[in-house]
């Protein structure tokens, strides 16, 4: 990994100077944004005019604009100044006048971040986790048993310190970090021996195992208030109020908590891709990657199996524990029902759809599935549905068909998850090492393939790799 | 795929009756004898010491009278569940056998099944001509329109999903499953919509298999739980047979050692994966309809829950390995029952019945603790 | 290097282009945008083509339409639709396009969240018919309520839901502390129980109805055998077990229908004899078909009368049945009767606003202002907290394998 931009490197445009690179991007964004702003103001309304699908792919595109920067060999500076620009000020503008777009990238980085967690464990070092989301579930419940009078029902003596203040969210936050590793250790400490499927099945067990602890233990202690759920939850206080009002920006709590956890999770989410970076480039992550790609070897070579395999779950577990106590805070409720196997899929469905291994890849992952299944599934089907009680008649030529006409059972709502497996299942096929491959792991999938199609042989060999 | 020994090959050519023939054959059961009644009698000697020792409850019942009581019982419907899980595990370990990958999407191959086997029943019903059929004769219907149709959607899935991943990195097909399984679930789904207007089916009553024998008050068996143990008995020995004495299992079984080899001993690679996916889909879509025949009302949604815990049970009893995946399915099976019929007699409602999964696991974590290639797996070849 | 990069460009394009396709003849909306509007014209009705200048207004019915739960939150989006269809002249005739919109919840807290995030972004949106779980409307309602932005729920049981007393949070359904209890009097004090043994499905609702049960049952002397939860769907074997070993003379399942019926039909087929009773969430034609003969002898507590005690649901239901062929359940009437609400209050809101388009806060109250609404499921006032007034309780019963069960005993129980 001397330099992972010579090998892996899409958006690039090819051969254009700096400046010109510049300009681009810069028009790039400027584009979409403006799109994604004022789109509503410039399509006229009518039912055929799919305007939130227009608008949630405008949107798509601007948060694909940060992962165009990340690829554009310009200046540092201009980089930095550009992200900040676009995390910092125009998404929230963009928040402002649709709330929720705010909300969708607020999802996107959540689970940005619990992929690259999970991209540790399964990516790196090669460990297929499929009770991923038990640690995020041990986090989010961290913070709601002491973030609400939930904590009160159990130690009834010093009931009176329930709900913590919203100051000790912060505390949490870190403390989710701890509890998260350790729960990876403890899950990792028996079952690590395994290898392969067995400890997918192990997993799997012991995300199930959390989820139907959580759903039962409201007795004999009612530690977790059961299939209700605890709400409310404390959210982290705003302190920069009095400096907000004081800049003259009158803005309501109710207004702000969006941005603010907007902006938290995106704090959350550049430390986690900053720390995945370095272990990338650690001893530790060259171990991961050495166990992920020959165990007796690695071993052979003097890896400590156990340990490094430890590591890797605890710093994944340790992410989603973080994520799990933020997630608490923002829902204000939280029940089992939100931790579940599909939940659990769903993220190793943005690992491996962006890329295993590749930290833009799971950003990039996280970002494709979440919009779509937030977004873009949900405009199709109110576009297609508001055709239909428009009555709108569509002329494909060759046939004409009254939308009208579409049959209750095929109400478009209804079928958002079939198209995403669909979706799922081409992206595969058409692309197996995921939209924005690792390095390494792009050349080990072309160097494999028996025959190797027309997009292998169109490539040129690689020379000097990324290794 | 690992099974027990290789010698049928030779057999197949000296006859089939020959008596290592008939051992091979019927070897696998004998070992499910063994390890049923072997579990029933473990875990019920678990139950009664347990009752023996902690024997009357805060609020004054005999538990020992309790547990007893309904033992019997228990028993039965632990092994009712327990062949349904081994028949729907003998599918995955079948496609990690061959493939090594988790196919996600077995479970709504099962699901197709009952799905398949309610509609055949509900139109006989519809067309009264329920009551003129042989009890035999439809049960035999219903299997088969089940086998066919799973068989032939898990081979069309296997050809549209998987085999253009076939040399993609291990996890790549699972995604590809994963999204197949969301696919067929919402399809089954409108198709019975638009069908039937309705997606939740139940079978029929039929009378003659809706009759009992009763053991007194404490063991009441249906003809339905009778049917579900002999069709899986006789399935699995068909299976047994296929894979272990004839051409066909013979070129998946190479296929499953080494996939280059077999290729070049001429066997055709891809038509030995289609065979594995069709069998294997052919016992899921007969285990639906046993399910469905066995539990009543399914739903496109239905095939999730049992698939999650054949897998578990194809694991716990060595993935790969056939026996072992009808053994694991059986342990799986009372063990769920066990405890879940159990757990809240003895924690008197503290812990109940929805504790049993998370028994299910940690002792699926304990056995790969202490033999971590299952119970009957041997050593499966590193992957990479 | 450039092949690559094509090659991801391409499926990223291919990924998108797809999604438009997936979903039907898109490609074909986006070239004639010119000729289809025209198209579209003379398929609008004629009256509203004239003063629909002033805008659209959005309502909303959010419940799940994926997933095994669909079968529920279906009816009560086909409620809901044909509420709007039925009911929408009088504001279309105020000047404003009523646009009728189903979204998904998935029955997930999670997408339910986001959903609420989404309505509450769309300005047009002014009212909203769900959620089908009482664990997803909690923390959806959190959003709405910043936003001002009503909700009248057609199932949430859940005494939570209204006693946050949020303004623009209201129902139309009972309550579970006051069903479980209803079901519990009724059970020891008519038919005699003294002993029960209490199953629930391990969701909000179910387990919330039933304690509430269990709760009246112990202080009116019974003696609570069992209290347990199951998530499981279709083999009750194990839990049934333990029920005949305790042969307790009433088995309460608080839970749904597609639960209940399966877990009934088990229990008789092992030939356990105890009275089956149930909340409203066994209220649906379903159970019939699930359990066939075993239905008979159960009863069920529900706040929708059956057809017979409201003449109006029957020609509802035939209604219903005609337009979508499948037979209407309580939260198919409810949903209808909820958007009914909406409809009345956002026309009131808007005359009260002089014409010109209501905010989301008025439709609330406007909501809050409506006064002895005649819905197909009872007369609807609602109090401060946003229960209906007085609730009318029926307990029915399965005297043949029939769906609704006749009426055993009616009870008008005020909100607490």
């Amino acid at each position: 990994m001397v330099n992972r931009h010579s090998i892996s490197m899409p958006f690039s445009g090819g051969k254009a100077p700096p400046w010109a690179r510049l300009v681009g991007i810069i028009l790039y964004i400027a584009i979409t944004f403006g799109l994604a702003y004022s789109l509503e103001d410039i399509l006229p309304r009518a039912a055929e005019i799919p305007l939130t699908l227009f608008e949630s792919l405008a949107f798509l595109a601007f948060l694909g604009s940060a992962m165009i920067l990340y690829y554009q060999p310009i200046p540092k500076v201009a980089k930095l100044i550009l992200g900040i620009l676009v995390l910092l000020l125009l998404m929230p503008a963009l928040g402002l006048r649709n709330g929720y777009y705010l909300e969708v990238a607020t999802q996107v980085g959540i689970f940005a971040a619990l992929a690259l967690g999970l991209n540790i464990v399964v990516g790196f070092a090669g460990l297929l986790d499929l009770g991923y989301v038990a640690f995020y579930a041990v986090g989010a419940y961290l913070w709601a048993f002491f973030g609400s009078t939930q904590a009160g029902l159990v130690l009834t003596s010093i009931k009176d310190f329930f709900p913590l203040g919203g100051e000790w969210f912060f505390l949490f936050l870190c403390l989710g970090v701890i509890v998260g590793g350790l729960a990876g250790i403890l899950l990792g400490l028996p079952v690590l021996r395994l290898r392969g499927d067995y400890l997918a099945i192990v997993t799997l067990g012991f995300g199930e195992v959390i989820r139907v602890m959580v759903n039962n233990l409201d007795k004999p202690l009612n530690l977790t208030n059961g299939p209700q759920g605890i709400s409310p939850i404390q959210r982290p206080p705003l302190f920069f109020m009095p400096l907000l009002q004081a800049l003259g920006f009158d803005l309501e709590p109710r207004q702000i908590y969006p941005i603010y956890f907007y902006l938290l999770v995106i704090l959350i989410a550049l430390i986690v891709i900053f720390f995945t970076r370095r272990l990338d480039d650690s001893p530790i992550g060259r171990a991961w990657i050495a166990i992920r790609e020959d165990e007796l070897a690695a071993q052979a070579m003097g890896v400590p199996l156990v340990r490094t395999k430890l590591t890797a779950f605890a710093a994944g577990a340790s992410f989603a524990g973080a994520m799990g106590v933020l997630f608490a805070a923002k829902q204000i409720f939280i029940n089992p029902e939100s931790f579940t196997l599909m939940q659990s899929i769903g993220v190793l469905a943005m690992v491996i759809l962006g890329g295993m291994g590749s930290i833009p890849g799971v950003i990039l992952g996280a970002i494709l599935v979440t919009t779509l299944n937030l977004q873009i599934l949900k405009a199709l089907s109110d576009w297609l549905n508001a055709m239909r009680q428009a009555g709108t008649v569509l002329n494909l030529g060759f046939i004409q068909y009254a939308m009208k006409n579409l049959p209750v059972q095929l109400e478009p709502a209804k079928y958002e998850r079939m198209v995403f497996g669909i979706v799922l299942v081409l992206m595969m096929i058409f692309r197996p090492e995921g939209v924005l491959p690792a390095s390494r792991r792009k050349l080990e999938i072309t160097a494999n393939r028996e025959t190797p199609p027309e997009a292998v042989s169109a490539t040129p060999p690689v020379t000097g790799g990324g290794e | 795929m690992q099974t027990e020994t290789v010698a049928p090959t030779r057999a197949v050519s000296r006859g089939i009756f020959s008596s290592q023939m008939l051992r091979t054959l019927f070897a696998p059961l004998g070992q499910l004898a063994i390890w049923t009644v072997g579990t029933a009698v473990v875990l019920s000697l678990v139950v009664l010491l347990l009752a023996l020792i902690f024997r009357t409850s805060s609020s004054g019942v005999d538990r020992f009278t309790l547990v007893l009581s309904i033992l019997p019982q228990v028993i039965v419907d632990s092994m009712v569940l327990g062949f349904v899980y081994a028949m729907i595990a003998l599918g995955y370990t079948m496609v990690y056998g061959v493939l090594e990958f988790i196919n996600f999407a077995h479970s709504e191959i099962f699901m197709i099944g009952a799905v398949v086997g309610a509609e055949v029943l509900i139109s006989l019903s519809e067309a009264k001509a329920l009551e003129n059929f042989n009890p035999l004769l439809l049960i035999l219907l219903i299997i088969a329109a089940g086998m066919a149709v799973s068989g032939l959607v898990a081979v069309v899935v296997e050809r549209v999903a998987y085999r253009p991943l076939r040399n993609a990195p291990r996890l790549v097909p699972l995604i590809s499953a994963i999204g197949v399984s969301f696919f067929l679930q919402d399809l089954v789904r409108m198709l019975e919509s638009i069908w039937r207007n309705a997606f939740y089916r139940t079978y029929p009553d039929v009378p003659s298999f809706s009759q009992r024998i009763s053991f007194g008050d404490t063991l009441d068996v249906s003809y339905k739980s009778i049917i579900v143990v002999v069709a899986a008995i006789v399935m699995l020995l068909a299976l047994n047979y296929l894979v272990g004495a004839t051409k066909i299992g013979k070129s998946i079984r190479a296929v499953a050692q080494n996939r280059a080899t077999a290729s070049l001993m001429g066997i055709d690679v891809d038509r030995a994966i289609a065979l594995t996916f069709l069998v294997g889909g052919a016992l899921g879509g007969a285990a639906g309809v046993l399910y469905g025949l066995r539990f009543s009302t399914i739903n496109p949604y239905t095939g999730f829950i049992p698939g999650i815990k054949a897998f578990t049970a194809a694991v716990l009893g060595g993935i790969g390995n056939i026996t072992g995946a009808m053994l694991g399915g059986i342990v799986l099976g009372f063990l769920e029952t066990f405890g879940a019929s159990y757990l809240s007699i003895f924690t008197e409602g503290a812990f109940g019945a929805e504790y049993k999964d998370i028994l299910a696991f940690g002792i699926l974590i304990i056995v790969l603790i202490f033999r971590p290639k299952g119970l009957l797996g041997e050593v499966v070849g590193e992957r990479a | 290097m450039k092949g690559k990069r094509r090659i991801a460009l391409l499926a990223l394009a291919l990924l998108l282009g797809l999604l438009v396709a997936a979903c039907g003849p898109a490609p074909a909306a986006a070239p004639p945008a010119a000729a289809t509007p025209k198209a579209a014209e003379p398929t609008k009705a004629p009256a509203a083509a004239a003063p629909s200048q002033k805008g659209t207004i959005k309502v909303v019915s959010v419940s799940p339409l994926s997933g095994a739960q669909s079968a529920l939150g279906e009816q009560i989006k086909l409620g809901a639709q044909l509420a709007v269809e039925k009911f929408k002249k009088p504001i279309e005739d105020l000047g404003y396009t009523v646009v009728f919109e189903p979204q998904d919840d998935q029955a997930s807290p999670d997408v339910g969240v986001a959903v609420a995030k989404k309505l509450v972004a769309d300005a047009d949106v002014v009212f909203v018919d769900g959620h089908l779980n009482s664990g997803v409307a909690i923390p959806s309602s959190e959003v709405y309520k910043d936003a001002d932005l009503a909700m009248v729920s057609p199932a949430n049981t859940n005494p939570k839901i209204t006693d946050r007393n949020y303004a623009n949070v209201s129902r139309i359904v009972g309550r579970d502390d006051v069903q479980g209890p209803a079901g519990a009097q009724f059970a020891i004090n008519e038919l005699k129980a003294k002993t029960v043994y209490i199953i629930h499905d391990k969701t909000a609702y179910g387990q919330g109805v039933a304690e509430f049960f269990r709760k009246e049952a112990e202080k009116l002397g019974a003696k609570v055998l069992g209290f347990e939860g199951t998530e499981e769907k279709a083999n009750f074997d194990p839990i049934i077990n333990p029920i005949k070993a305790a042969n307790p003379d009433v088995v309460y399942f608080g839970g749904i229908y597609d639960q209940g019926g399966v877990l009934l039909k088990q229990m008789r087929d092992k030939q356990v004899k105890s009275i089956f009773i149930g909340p409203d969430g066994l209220d649906s034609s379903e159970i019939v078909k699930i359990a066939g003969p075993a239905v008979v002898g159960a009863y069920y507590t529900t706040v929708a009368g059956p057809p017979s005690a409201y003449p109006d649901a029957a020609d509802f239901a035939k209604e219903f049945k005609s337009k979508y062929s499948k037979d209407v359940e309580s939260f198919g009437m409810y949903g209808y009767d909820v958007m009914r609400i909406g409809l009345v209050a956002i026309e009131s809101a808007i005359k009260a606003n002089g014409g010109n388009k209501p905010t989301r806060k008025q439709v609330s109250s406007a909501v809050r202002a409506v006064k002895d609404f005649k819905g197909i499921t009872g007369t609807i006032n609602f109090n401060s907290k946003g229960d209906p007034t007085v609730a009318k309780y029926f307990v029915l019963k399965f005297d043949k394998a029939e769906y609704p069960g006749s009426v055993v005993k009616t009870l008008d129980v005020a909100a607490p």
